[in-house]
């Protein structure tokens, strides 16, 4: 595999062999001194179009306890503020030798360019609506170290229109055997889910006590000034996971959330905090994860230590 | 060049269909007949059909504004050689055809360029703005008779209602719009449906189109002024064109070929070569454009040619700008997907490509019987040659056809213009 630029690159072996490759990692990563030596020598740019925190800090934790050495390109202080585009950004970085680019870009598809441009390995860290496959493969190590995935019954509940995180969970839960079920009112569903291997229900209440996971997506403010709901209130009263709602949740059930949470409006403080939320397992899986994809991609022939 | 013989084609036009030579003197068809015979100059036409020159009635030709895309003389050189004797130029130029001045110029600069009538179109309103209206009766006494803010949609019923009404003290006026309503389409990219769901582009739906058909198809009825459906992309449009001629209205549609031949499928690369407003839709949606092209809902086949330079394709999908090059393949793409299917006779084809669009475009020099003392703007192609679209030996100063690299039959080996070989064997003359 050269790239990862979506969940579609991956069958079920090679997305087993991932979760494996970062269970090594979780390991890695408890010890003393959490480093490796394996990709010495390797260069990872981090190229981020969009804000984010805990993805690129992520990554570049992730590159750095492999021992690369990391090329961090943030777009607000770079030439891209000068006009010059992807296209140029990509030649230019390339010009002084990178082996990774890790790239988050607010257009779908983006990464997919970008792979044509380059011989570097590229590496999806969100690419618009469409897709965040490091994402999906940290929730599904988080599930799978607390439960066996095929037939587990797992509801992704929210903005799934607008979500790459969604759109890559469901395939990755289907790769693996799971039952997803999306809640959303239809104006927060993707306009056709034609060939989604899913279930669909407007109504939260209807599934909640079914689950054996609620993987909540973050509310977008902004979207309510698109009559796609109503308001905070509407949304959380019909959708949010709330306390009432927790309680009718199975004994065992889990709770997930991509981060960064709404607290009180998607979820209820509480229950984010409780013992049912996976949220800060999925953060420090996340490093695990990542390491065990730049390993896959940059590795060939090299040994963890 | 006083005299010559157009030698051993088949000869296809409105009224039928002959093997003939065709001789052209002084600008004009001198004689139609088998076995004729000159002391000047042969064109081998032989394996070859012998057509009225094409008309395009939807062209970008970028000039002013955007020449480092195209311009206007290396538009109709790949008019030319695409078959086209005339094209109607689009507004959305800079400076918009609002105005005399510009739509001057246009006209000027299609004359100095000699490879293909330029036709401007003229703007419906001021910079294409959607609220006053251009001056169109001035436009008018320049030869201008479609009007059409193409690019943008005229949103506004009331400023549509006005326009029409206004555009019937205009004989032959048509008034054409971009039917786009942008409260539905605003923001998307690709046509809504299960692949932009699956690859999280925002979508154009189809509604967007229908809504505003529908609407205009309303306000056709209440002013009685003809309306031009323009780029006709989606399988509702063509039920409610058929079904308002069914009623008796002058309504009138084209379509492209990008739309009878791809889907939204193409998009799944994020390629933006394949990025058009209004978009690629579904295989349901050719199908319907292919049955209204064959039971003549669809009045014509206009390429929507419109280029970008290779570095605005040269972005992520949703940054680039839409629109796709048409004049040097949409004889091809439409004798391979319409006409080698079955789906049109090649009559019908070239009746979509030369004598209706002409018609509609009040043409009278174009898209004329092959007989004598017609103005001599014809079109000699070979309908079996087979050929790769290469990007690099096109015409057009762009290169974003969303047909490179496929094998396509049917090529123009020459076009005349007003008497003059514009095109022989392939290359333009000047």
């Amino acid at each position: 595999m050269k790239h990862l630029l979506s969940i579609d690159d991956l069958d079920v072996e090679s997305l087993t062999d991932l979760l494996d490759l970062s269970e090594h990692f979780v390991a890695v990563n408890q010890r003393d001194i959490p480093k490796v030596p394996a990709l010495r020598g390797k260069v990872v740019a981090s190229l981020f179009y969009e804000d984010s925190t805990r993805t690129r800090l992520s990554f570049e934790t992730a590159a750095k306890r492999l021992s690369c050495d990391v090329m961090t390109f943030s777009v607000s202080q770079s030439s891209v503020k000068k006009g010059e585009s992807l296209l140029d950004t990509v030649q230019t970085i390339e010009a002084m030798g990178i082996d990774a680019i890790v790239i988050r870009h607010p257009a779908a598809g983006a990464p997919h360019r970008v792979a044509e441009w380059t011989d570097a390995s590229v590496i999806n860290a969100g690419d618009g609506r469409h897709a965040h496959p490091t994402q999906a493969l940290l929730d599904a190590l988080t599930l799978r170290r607390h439960r066996e995935l095929n037939g587990l019954r797992v509801a992704i509940v929210g903005d799934v229109r607008h979500s790459r995180v969604a759109r890559s969970n469901v395939k990755a839960l289907d790769l693996l055997g799971a039952d997803v079920t999306l809640v959303a009112p239809p104006t927060l569903l993707p306009e056709s889910l034609e060939g989604w291997p899913v279930q669909v229900s407007h109504d939260f209440d209807d599934v909640i006590s079914e689950v054996d996971v609620v993987m909540l997506l973050r509310m977008q403010f902004e979207r309510q000034g698109e009559a796609l709901f109503p308001t905070v209130r509407e949304y959380t009263a019909r959708y949010g996971l709330t306390e009432a709602r927790a309680e009718r949740l199975k004994p065992d059930a889990l709770i997930m959330h991509p981060g960064p949470m709404n607290r009180g409006v998607e979820v209820a403080a509480s229950v984010a905090d409780g013992p049912a939320s996976l949220v800060t397992e999925q953060v420090a899986n996340g490093v695990a994860v990542r390491m065990a994809v730049l390993f896959s991609l940059l590795g060939s022939g090299a040994t963890i230590a | 060049m006083p005299e010559y013989l157009i030698k051993g084609g088949r000869v296809i036009d409105a009224t039928g269909e002959r093997t003939a030579d065709v001789l052209v003197r002084d600008g004009k068809v001198a004689d139609v007949a088998p076995d004729l015979q000159t002391t000047e100059d042969v064109i081998e036409a032989r394996g070859c059909i012998v057509s009225p020159g094409f008309v395009d009635l939807h062209v970008h030709l970028r000039e002013p504004g955007d020449e480092e895309a195209e311009t206007i003389e290396t538009g109709t050189r790949a008019a030319a050689r695409g078959g086209f004797t005339a094209v109607v130029a689009m507004p959305n130029t800079r400076p918009a055809l609002d105005d005399a001045a510009v739509v001057s110029s246009v006209l000027a600069l299609g004359k100095e360029a000699g490879l293909c009538d330029v036709v401007s179109s003229g703007c419906i309103t001021v910079a294409r703005a959607g609220e006053q209206l251009a001056p169109m009766g001035e436009l008018y006494a320049l030869g201008v008779r479609i009007f059409t803010d193409d690019g943008f949609c005229v949103a506004s019923a009331g400023v549509m209602r006005r326009a029409l009404e206004y555009a019937a003290s205009l004989p032959g006026a048509i008034v054409a719009q971009h039917a786009e309503d942008e409260t539905l389409a605003a923001g998307g990219h690709m046509h809504e449906g299960a692949w932009s769901s699956r690859l999280g582009i925002p979508g154009r739906p189809s509604v967007a189109e229908t809504v505003i058909v529908a609407r205009d198809i309303e306000l056709c009825e209440v002013t009685g002024t003809p309306v031009h459906f323009l780029h006709c992309s989606a399988a509702g449009t063509v039920a409610l064109v058929r079904a308002a001629k069914a009623r008796g209205l002058p309504v009138s549609a084209e379509c492209a070929p990008h739309h009878f031949s791809l889907t939204d499928e193409c998009c799944e690369g994020f390629d933006p070569q394949f990025k058009v407003h209004p978009p690629l839709r579904t295989q349901a949606d050719v199908e319907a454009i292919r049955e209204g092209l064959a039971d003549g809902t669809i009045d014509a086949i206009a390429t929507d040619h419109a280029p970008h330079t290779p570095e605005s394709k040269e972005r992520p999908f949703e940054e680039a700008p839409p629109g796709m090059l048409g004049l040097e393949t949409a004889l091809a793409v439409t004798i391979t997907e319409l006409v080698e299917p079955g789906t049109l006779t090649l009559s019908d084809a070239l009746a979509l490509l030369s004598w209706r669009p002409a018609r509609l475009a009040g043409l009278e020099a174009h898209g004329r019987p092959i007989v004598p003392d017609a103005p001599a703007n014809l079109t000699i192609f070979d309908p079996g040659h087979e050929w790769v679209v290469e990007p690099g030996g096109l015409a057009s100063r762009a290169r974003n056809t969303p047909f490179a690299g496929r094998t396509l039959r049917g090529k123009v080996r020459h076009t005349v213009l007003n008497g003059d070989v514009v095109v022989r064997d392939g290359a333009a003359t000047r």
